[in-house]
């Protein structure tokens, strides 16, 4: 095989890559007869993609983060403490509306302290975010009072409603949210000085710097912005819940960064894509949903998705050779 | 140092071909190594050596081709065979584990152990052997390696090597990174290593240190070895025409230009490793050196001059206008422009396309309401490839996969790019071929003729005298003497670099004892 062929082979791998992990995945339980007819259903791959909704949005922000050469271990409590919030407003009375911005910017205040630490202190990433990931999780559970806070029913909670109102819609309102957010992402990052700035800082970021980037500023906007997604996911999963639940998403952070991981992101920064991100979201998903089809217990869907991000990663650094 | 023309080599390669995919990265070579012989393997970059090297160290096997250690067919199969064969390899970059000490790093992964308790006294006695030959007074057993200077860090890989009771030893650029002094030790330590009868390969790009140090020559060109002889009896032009293949009129191309007014001026300018403020100026359409140790302050003084470093004091005035801002970002909106010494490090994201490389300092043309326009910004550097000659696939290509030279091309294209009036460019030729050297110093030229001012930090004494209008000096963190270039011969400058004073200045009797 010539040295040119090898590179288009690798180029079209780079792109469609996740696809085809994810076609795999389809494509296997596709096969399976017991839950064939199950699996291969309009309302299954609807009610997939609802189930997306949680990690998407964090993703989006990840995403971000990862390309950047960070890492955000505080995402999963933030969107636990933004849901809290979130549900604390609605029970104080406040309007929906308000309720879901409180839950957005508390999120966003979270990403901000974050990316603030990490360029003040000159701190690593992994530490901050690993000391944030108790901190937030704390005072939800703190606002909480230790509990689950009960809200009465608005039209938050139809945001994640499988059959979505009105019926025009199709998909639930959150499903429409993330592919809004992420073409948004994505223009945003191939299209703007802040983007290429992003790809920047964490390909080389003293070459960042030499060129006149203001690396700092970049960071505390790209773990703002992350903490501004985690912030509507944390909107999403009160939601779905209906209730404000301080212990939720115990643990979700790995989900989110395997699915950017999954996607392409590069734990060393300058690479990741949304569009990957977004498919490896899928993936995972498909692969529980297919799994809780087969009857398979919570363990062997532990050890598959294990195995299926290794695998990932390596298909990923053979791919770059 | 002479060789017994009738001893039989120690090396013998035959025919040695190898390919990468269709590149044919060797062609049909044929080398000899005599006993304690230095022996220089020179080309440009990408002409063969490396592979070469990686050959005989049992790296990677040839496609065809024998070889030979003292008459005895010498197959390795891997790094291991050729280090019990008394092969040991130097390389360019370093390989060293920052955390661990010099000891451990020296004695990694040939610790000295009973059952796997180590035998550190043994250990220790044999490292300080080996150290006693490369002698650096940075350098003793205890010190984390990450804490040494580049230059020592080199030492310490050399010494490595020598522990290996090494009967062949291959150096790859072995003083890039090392300051004047350092280089110097080295040779006398390559001296040493030839009266106990080590052969060495020498793998250098600096034809004056070659011709210093190696007796023979091999000259190695496009995967064939295009000429060999004793370095006694070749001309330093006739060696570049074998390296390049054509007639090489010249290294430093004259381009005519004419100094102008003023454009950057210091006044006590004070940033951290400058001893003490300095204060000069520069010309429109000049072009001044920068000579100095490495330590000497001189690349400090660029990076304080750009912002990269904290400005601790004194003032720098562009056109007129005392510059507010301290970060880089502000300066280069004054025009300014900084070209890094390190390449690999700071200045490039080799992961990143030569596109994004070359306007990263500069992305405004090519954004319209807030979106960049990225066919405009492809053209625009797709223009820049065409006209600066850059070897490059197109703009898409990643940098990581182009040459030495090419990659600094960008780097510097970039400063182009960016249209900055004054740059500042440190070490801008290191590392990187005959060739690509002479077309840079034609664009410095070119760039003086209209009307920029280039500040030239350069460890590589030649090409400052060669290309500059005057030369600036700084020792231990301080300017010590500014003057045109033609006021300077390389002894002078040498001697105000290491002294600290310049030769006029240095009383008689005090120059004897020196």
């Amino acid at each position: 095989m010539s040295r040119h062929s090898r590179a288009r082979i690798g180029k079209a791998l780079n792109i469609f890559g996740p696809f085809i992990g994810l076609l795999l995945v389809i494509a296997l339980f596709s096969l399976i007869p017991e839950v064939q007819g199950r699996f291969l259903r309009a309302a299954n791959f609807k009610s997939v993609a609802t189930q997306s909704v949680i990690v998407a949005l964090g993703a989006l922000g990840m995403t971000l983060i990862i390309i950047a050469g960070g890492i955000d271990l505080s995402a999963a409590s933030n969107i636990a403490l933004a849901s809290v919030i979130t549900a604390y407003a609605v029970n104080a009375g406040a309007a929906p509306l308000v309720a879901v911005l409180l839950g957005v910017l508390t999120g966003g205040l979270v990403g901000l302290v974050n990316g603030g630490l990490v360029t003040r202190l000159r701190l690593v990433p992994f530490i901050v975010t690993m000391g944030m990931m108790g901190i937030a999780r704390g005072a939800a559970k703190w606002i909480a009072g230790n509990q689950k806070i009960d809200a009465p029913m608005t039209w938050i909670n139809e945001l994640m409603a499988k059959s979505p109102r009105p019926s025009w819609l199709l998909l639930a309102p959150g499903i429409w949210i993330v592919i809004l957010f992420a073409v948004a992402m994505a223009v945003l990052l191939k299209y703007t000085v802040f983007g290429r700035h992003v790809f920047a800082v964490g390909s080389n970021e003293a070459t960042a710097r030499l060129c006149g980037v203001r690396t700092d500023r970049a960071k505390v906007l790209i773990y703002a912005i992350a903490g501004l997604f985690c912030g509507l996911s944390g909107v999403m999963e009160f939601s779905r819940l209906t209730v404000g639940d301080p212990t939720v998403a115990v643990g979700l952070e790995l989900d989110i960064i395997a699915a950017v991981v999954i996607g392409g992101g590069s734990l060393s920064g300058g690479e990741g894509s949304i569009l990957g991100t977004m498919v490896g979201v899928l993936i995972m998903s498909f692969l529980r949903n297919g799994c809780t089809m087969m009857g398979w217990p919570n363990y062997i869907q532990e050890i598959i998705i294990g195995a299926i991000i290794i695998v990932a990663v390596t298909l990923d650094r053979l791919r770059h050779r | 140092m002479s060789v017994a023309p009738s001893a039989p080599p120690v090396l013998r390669m035959t025919g040695v071909s190898k390919s990468f995919g269709a590149t044919r990265a060797l062609d049909d070579v044929t080398f000899e190594l005599g006993r304690g012989e230095v022996h220089a393997l020179i080309g440009e970059n990408g002409a063969g050596k490396s592979t070469m090297m990686k050959i005989l160290s049992g790296a990677i096997p040839p496609d065809a081709g024998r070889m030979e250690i003292d008459g005895r067919p010498y197959a390795p199969a891997g790094p291991g065979d050729g280090l019990r064969s008394g092969v040991s390899m130097i390389y360019q970059e370093l390989n060293l584990a920052p955390h661990l000490t010099v000891e451990e790093n020296i004695m990694l992964g040939r610790e000295v152990h009973a059952a796997g308790w180590l035998d550190r006294g043994t250990m220790r006695r044999r490292v300080r052997e080996v150290l006693e030959l490369v002698r650096h007074p940075e350098i003793s057993p205890g010190v984390p390696v990450g804490r040494l200077s580049v230059g020592a860090r080199q030492l310490v890989e050399i010494a490595r090597a020598l522990l290996g009771k090494a009967r062949i030893l291959v150096m790859d650029e072995p003083t890039s990174s090392l300051s004047q002094e350092d280089s110097l030790r080295l040779f006398e330590i390559i001296r040493g290593l030839q009266g106990q009868d080590v052969s060495i390969v020498y793998i250098s790009h600096f034809l004056e240190e070659v011709q210093r140090v190696a007796d023979t020559y091999t000259v190695l060109r496009d995967g064939r070895s295009v000429g060999s002889g004793r370095m006694a009896d070749a001309r330093f032009e006739d060696l570049i025409q074998l390296m390049v293949g054509q007639k090489f009129t010249e290294l430093f191309p004259r381009v005519e230009h004419a100094v102008g007014a003023p454009v950057l001026t210091l006044d006590g300018l004070k940033g951290r490793g400058m001893a003490s403020p300095v204060g000069m100026s520069l010309a429109r359409g000049e072009i001044l050196g920068v000579a100095g140790l490495i330590g000497s302050g001189r690349t400090e003084l660029l990076r304080t001059i750009f912002g990269l470093d904290a400005v601790e004091g004194g003032t720098v005035v562009v056109s007129g206008t005392e510059l507010a801002g301290k970060r880089p970002w502000t300066r280069i909106r004054s025009g300014l422009g900084l070209l890094s010494e390190d390449r690999q490090g700071e200045g490039l994201a080799l992961g990143l396309s030569v596109a994004d490389n070359m306007t990263l300092s500069d992305l405004a043309p090519y954004r319209r309401r807030g979106l960049l326009g990225l066919r405009r910004q492809r053209q625009a550097v797709a223009d820049w490839i065409g006209k600066l000659k850059i070897k490059a696939k197109g703009p898409a290509q990643k940098v990581l996969d182009l040459s030495g030279g090419n990659q600094q091309k960008v780097a510097l294209a970039r400063l182009l790019h960016q249209k900055a009036s004054v740059l500042l460019l440190d070490e801008p030729t290191r590392g990187i071929d005959v060739v690509s050297k002479s077309q840079i110093y034609e664009w410095i030229g070119g760039l003086a003729r209209e009307g920029k001012a280039v500040l030239f930090v350069s460890s590589y004494l030649p090409e400052l005298l060669g290309i500059c209008d005057r030369i600036a000096v700084f020792h231990r963190g301080a300017l010590v003497a500014s003057r045109p270039a033609s006021a300077w011969d390389a002894a002078g400058l040498m001697a105000a670099a290491t002294v600290g004073r310049t030769s006029q200045e240095i009383p008689i009797e005090q120059r004897n004892a020196e």
